[in-house]
């Protein structure tokens, strides 16, 4: 298989991997601010 | 024991600890599963080429928009009727990822359905629909961050999530309802039409959403938990009984 042509997905990459990009992007977003939450209000109940 | 032992955020918090972990596990893997069956094996389609492969997230997420409402709206009844604490916990631990993949489903949707419709958006029964769910989880989560009293927030709450319920099953039934722009059902009990190599990645990507939001929700429990209880004597506990373990190694 051609990587070209696999990152290209037959001329619709802006629709394929703006789905896909969004959903990685969403799900690391989502991550991140749980992690700080829980951060913060370990630092908060350990004090 | 009884079966509300774990009803109690006392009991449940060091047990959504140790579940947490597996459940992230299991998303990881079947996500990775998934996209090598959606991206690589699953052969193109011969009508709308290479873009149908939104199809892999869109669906998922559409469903989990849909059953994690209907799974918050089971705990607002619970949270109505028994008056656990937890119940209303786990609704507002469940509402953010809800609204995440209702965000999803219309984004993805839309891109889907420039190529192949020739428009982003159209005010048809399922995406219009699927708007109200989205103003449903923000509003849920407007309404309780705007009542001080957090049983009176608890309790609007869970009104709120329960009566809009009555939305899930006019997005499901829609395309069925209505002569939509949206094509109809993907999964159908008889006369599917879609592939078995098509449709696996796409079960395969939704067990990968569904472990994750509880992955997701158990650990944002665990904060909301430790936010409400903080004033609580377990809670100082937790971290008066802890230190032997991890100190060791500094002392």
């Amino acid at each position: 298989m051609n990587w070209n042509e696999f990152f290209s997905m037959g001329e619709r990459a802006f629709y394929v991997w703006g789905s896909f990009g969004a959903f990685a992007l969403l799900i690391i977003g989502e991550v991140v601010l749980l992690r700080t939450r829980q951060k913060k209000v370990r630092q908060k109940v350990n004090t | 024991m009884s079966i509300f032992k774990y009803a109690s955020p006392s009991t449940f918090y060091p047990l959504a600890g140790k579940i947490a972990p597996w459940f992230a596990v299991v998303a990881a893997m079947l996500g990775a599963v998934g996209l090598y069956l959606g991206l690589f094996r699953a052969p193109v389609d011969f009508q709308q080429g290479e873009v149908y492969r939104i199809i892999f997230i869109h669906v998922p997420a559409a469903w989990m928009a849909m059953l994690i409402y209907l799974v918050m709206a089971a705990y607002g009844v619970m949270a109505l009727t028994f008056n656990t604490r937890l119940s209303s916990m786990m609704m507002e631990a469940l509402a953010p990822t809800g609204a995440m993949f209702t965000v999803l489903a219309l984004w993805t949707g839309a891109l889907w359905g420039k190529p192949t419709w020739g428009t982003f958006w159209a005010w048809d029964a399922r995406m219009t629909s699927t708007l109200i769910l989205l103003f449903l989880y923000v509003g849920y989560l407007a309404l309780i961050n705007a009542i001080d009293d957090k049983k009176r927030a608890d309790k609007a709450g869970a009104l709120l999530v329960i009566v809009g319920s009555v939305n899930v099953p006019i997005i499901y039934f829609s395309v069925k309802w209505w002569n939509t722009l949206h094509q109809g059902y993907s999964v159908a009990t008889s006369g599917s039409s879609m592939d078995p190599s098509m449709r696996m990645p796409m079960l395969v990507m939704t067990f990968a959403c569904w472990a994750y939001a509880i992955a997701v929700a158990l650990w944002r429990v665990r904060a909301i938990i430790l936010e409400r209880e903080k004033e609580a004597a377990w809670v100082a506990n937790l971290y008066v009984a802890s230190p032997p373990k991890t100190s060791g190694a500094r002392a």
